[in-house]
């Protein structure tokens, strides 16, 4: 049933307009020639092609991509044995550690970390940056791979065994191929929360270690250039394409609705 | 020796006992079924000796071997789930050569074996088709013919047909019957349905909260029910319940409130003033306008307080002068009428003592 | 069941839940509890914390931070700040997710995915990309600015920056966590029974009735929990007053960094999170303990 009642249609319009004219602004003018983000002036690739010899952004971005994938593979790994361990045992304590990291703020994560790796003499850099990531990441993996477990027949399991699986195979053949949709769909997530990273990057990366949106913060705060919105837009569109593969795999990403 | 041995088995649930010291035996090639109410722990017991879980006392034995310690994989029987537990992400071929695969059947010899089991469950062209692409009919096929295609020693069914509508069941049941002669391995069964039981079984193990109440061929449990819970379970039956007055020359007497005295042919030792109940179905019963000429056990009248027309039959409720409810059954095949008596009409109810059964409760 | 069966199952267990289970301890829960251990020490010299135990060998644990932190008011008056910038992105999320949320229960089935995904995506987009699109929007020389100061000009009052200010804080805050009420709202929403609506309409029930005695009421669930989501993120943000901000717009976020990485105070600092933490698990629980009894979102 459509509704139709006009000022819902145009607040929501306007909701969805005050969602993505800024980020189109900032695509647009990332194709500005101009130094300033103030009014159009012509059609330009330049910003792009200074990205491509900007040895500080290739190795910020560099950085951001192996964190990236070390965190998502890791984090898919540990957050799809978290999920299945919440959905068939009843530990009272997996629960809470999983899904704390992404209840609170960031930043209480990222203080903390911080003391725990001075503390522990551990050098900040790309390998405390990517622990960082993993456990905040977990959760996200387990929440999707939970529900996809919810959503799925559990008498299949026990007709596998009945089939004269043991419990490995079980899982296996079984359950991780009814499953594996929301494991991608996790660790798409995982990977994309990984780059696009800020406040717990900020404070676990230290010195010398700059990944992607560390520059881009930097570049914001010292000298702004329409460099930082062509890079911008090459992250959205890599952002954008991963999301969407994984909400295809995934439409519990949405909503927590059991999939037919 | 049997083939499935259980002995004094227990499985309790905090207080609860869901099965309460059950021993019984199944024989090989026979079409076993534990038959009950909901709650009366047949798919617990069932669910014992697939193996998802397992006692709390006694034992369960295959072939003379103890199953405890076995977990469900390495046990020799297969089950058939309620709900088909068919795996989505396979082919009908891929969920049937899943067992061949799991104990490491050649891969060429795959084929042949699942051909062969298709056209055990008349599926044959099904293959390539998934399961979401089934109707329940045919889904519950495929599962009939994934747990048997490895030749398992004993077939579980979980009420493999409760979630079909009547006809389908019908058909589905005539197609397990033979298919079990076929295949000549024991069924053990579960239902609440007992007509199925009925219908379907060599034997039928009736369970009433974690206990069997008696254990016997169809016909014997349905003539000879040996508890008043069986009696009234399967079929309709009217049950006479009362102190023994008498038993004398084989007849027993029973005082039935409402009724009078009701006499019974029984081999029972049964004392003077311990309780009994006479069972006695409805088609035993003689109903008509006036008395017969010779004389039966037992006579009564009353007025019909009710009928039930049922098509094939029609079920008249009778009120005596003393009060008491009497069920009886005519078949409407004998004449061209729907209904003999209407609602009022007296009449006479006459049976013969060897018509009921007794059992001493 | 036998003891060899109930072992098995506890060591499968175990194995496949001890991992994550580590994993999370080591690298959330402690340094979780180191941080509140180093919010009873003193600041070490150079930054960071001071030895645990002087030469005497008398432990390092006080509660200076703490009272430092409840008598020096300006601390509290941030906290404050924070508190009311959250709430107020809240509120305003509210308003315009609602009827966001409403368009996409009630649209046809096969667009809700995709309305629903255009909604999440930009969440997925940089959190700095964000923020520095409002830079933009709301630079001096940007068409916004120029307009809304060509306007008070006509008035004649003042230009008015429209950057670096509460105002720029509060529309970034807003942007970024809009998102997050939606989804929880239209979740609720969607299970609405049409029903309802059609029963209570025939028993004379006006339009507004029947959002405000109806809807709303069965959607509150579904409030709390997208309320949960906004204001508890929003309270612990520094990086968007910290771009956007004036020098007034300083939250608690901004000086728990302060104190980390520029002041090197790390018990001070500590005193803070754990301030922060103690307020966001206080509202989670609310949230859920209120999502949990109030919850008979369903007819």
């Amino acid at each position: 049933m459509l509704s139709r009642s006009p000022w819902l249609w145009t607040t929501a319009l306007a909701a969805y307009a005050f969602l993505y004219v800024p980020l189109l602004i900032v695509v647009v003018y990332s194709f500005n020639d101009s130094r300033l983000n103030a009014e159009w002036v012509g059609f330009t690739l330049d910003w792009y092609r200074k990205l491509a010899t900007d040895d500080d952004m290739l190795a910020a971005a560099g950085n951001s991509l192996l964190i990236a994938v070390t965190a998502s593979l890791a984090s898919t790994v540990l957050g799809t044995m978290a999920g299945v361990a919440m959905h068939r045992y009843r530990l009272a304590l997996l629960p809470v550690l999983v899904l704390s990291p992404i209840a609170i703020p960031e930043i209480l994560m990222g203080v903390s970390l911080l003391i725990f790796f001075v503390l522990l003499n551990f050098t900040l850099g790309l390998v405390s940056v990517a622990l960082a990531h993993i456990a905040f990441c977990i959760g996200f993996v387990a929440i999707v791979v939970r529900a996809r477990l919810a959503g799925m027949d559990e008498t299949l399991t026990e007709a596998a065994r009945d089939c004269g699986a043991s419990p490995g195979n079980a899982f296996r053949f079984v359950t991780l191929p009814l499953i594996m949709p929301g494991v991608i769909a996790g660790a798409l997530m995982a990977f994309t929360l990984s780059i696009d990273d800020f406040v717990i990057t900020f404070f676990t990366a230290g010195a010398g270690t700059v990944t992607l949106p560390l520059l881009i913060y930097s570049m914001i705060k010292i000298s702004v250039t329409p460099e930082v919105n062509a890079v911008s837009t090459l992250l959205m569109l890599l952002t954008l394409l991963l999301i969407v593969i994984a909400a295809k795999l995934s439409p519990t990403l949405l909503r927590s609705e059991r999939e037919s | 020796m049997a083939l499935l041995d259980i002995e004094g088995v227990t499985r309790r649930f905090g207080d609860f006992a869901a099965v309460d010291n059950v021993s019984l035996g199944v024989e090989a090639g026979e079409f076993f079924t534990l038959l009950g109410p909901s709650g009366c722990g047949k798919t617990t017991l069932l669910r014992m000796i697939a193996g998802f879980d397992l006692p709390d006392g006694g034992r369960i034995r295959l072939n003379g071997e103890d199953l405890a310690g076995r977990p469900p994989e390495s046990r020799p029987v297969r089950t058939v789930f309620q709900n088909y537990a068919l795996f989505p992400h396979m082919t009908v071929e891929g969920n049937i050569a899943f067992p061949l695969q799991m104990a490491r059947v050649p891969a060429g010899e795959r084929p042949a074996r699942i051909a062969a089991a298709l056209e055990d469950v008349r599926l044959i062209g099904f293959g390539k088709r998934y399961p979401h692409e089934l109707s329940g009919g045919q889904k519950q096929r495929v599962a009939i013919a994934r747990a048997l295609v490895t030749h398992p020693t004993m077939l579980l069914l979980d009420e493999p047909l409760a979630a079909l509508d009547a006809k389908l069941r019908e058909e589905l049941q005539i197609e397990l019957i033979n298919l079990q002669k076929e295949v000549g391995i024991a069924f053990v069964y579960v239902t609440h349905d007992q007509t199925e039981a009925l219908a379907l079984s060599h034997r039928i193990a009736v369970m009433n909260q974690g206990r069997v109440e008696q254990l016997d061929e169809p016909s014997k449990i349905y003539g000879f029910p040996r508890t008043k819970f069986v009696a009234d379970f399967i079929g309709q039956c009217n049950l006479f319940s009362g102190p023994v007055t008498a038993n004398a020359g084989g007849i027993v007497t029973v005082d039935v409130a409402g009724l009078g005295p009701v006499r019974v042919a029984t081999g029972s030792a049964v004392a003077q003033g311990s309780p009994g109940t006479i069972a006695l179905r409805p088609e035993k019963i003689r109903i008509a306008k006036e008395a017969p000429a010779d004389s039966p056990g037992n006579h009564y009248q009353g007025a019909v307080a009710d009928l039930l027309y049922m098509g094939d039959v029609t079920v008249y409720r009778v009120e005596t002068s003393g009060g008491s409810r009497i069920e009886a059954l005519l078949a409407n095949s004998q004449s061209g009428r729907a209904k003999f008596f209407e609602v009022g009409d007296a009449v006479e109810m006459t049976w013969p003592v060897d018509a009921g059964h007794f059992i001493a409760q | 069941m036998t003891a060899m069966a109930r072992r098995s199952i506890r060591m499968a267990k175990w194995m496949v839940s001890g991992p994550p289970l580590v994993y999370l301890l080591l690298f959330f829960a402690i340094p979780a509890l180191i941080m509140v251990l180093a919010s009873f020490r003193t600041p070490g010299e150079f930054g960071g914390l001071a030895p645990l135990m002087d030469e005497s060998g008398k432990l390092d644990i006080n509660l200076d931070s703490y009272a430092r932190f409840f008598t020096e008011t300006v601390y509290l008056q941030v906290f404050l700040k924070s508190a009311w910038y959250a709430a107020l992105t809240t509120l305003v999320c509210l308003l315009l997710a609602y009827p966001l949320a409403t368009l996409i229960a009630r649209s046809p089935r096969k667009y809700r995915d995709v309305l629903l995904l255009l909604v999440i995506l930009p969440f997925w987009s940089n959190f700095l990309i964000r923020v520095y699109a409002w830079m933009i929007i709301l630079g001096p020389n940007a068409a916004l600015a120029r307009v809304v100061n060509g306007a008070l000009a006509w008035f004649g009052i003042e230009p008015v920056p429209l950057l670096f200010s509460a105002f720029a804080v509060l529309v970034c805050l807003v942007y970024v966590h809009l998102p997050f009420m939606v989804l929880p709202l239209y979740a609720n929403l969607e299970k609405h029974d049409q029903a309802l609506l059609d029963a209570a309409q025939d028993l004379g029930a006006s339009r507004w009735q029947r959002f405000w005695r109806i809807t709303f009421p069965l959607s509150l669930p579904g409030v709390y929990a997208g309320a949960a989501l906004v204001f508890i993120p929003a309270l612990g943000i520094f990086a968007i007053p910290d771009i956007l901000g004036g020098p007034n717009d300083t939250m608690i976020g901004n000086l728990i960094k302060q104190q980390f990485l520029e002041t090197r105070d790390w018990p001070f600092g500590s005193v803070l999170s754990i301030v922060l933490t103690a307020a966001a698990l206080a509202l989670a629980g609310i949230a859920a303990w209120v999502g949990r009894s109030g919850g008979a979102a369903r007819a």
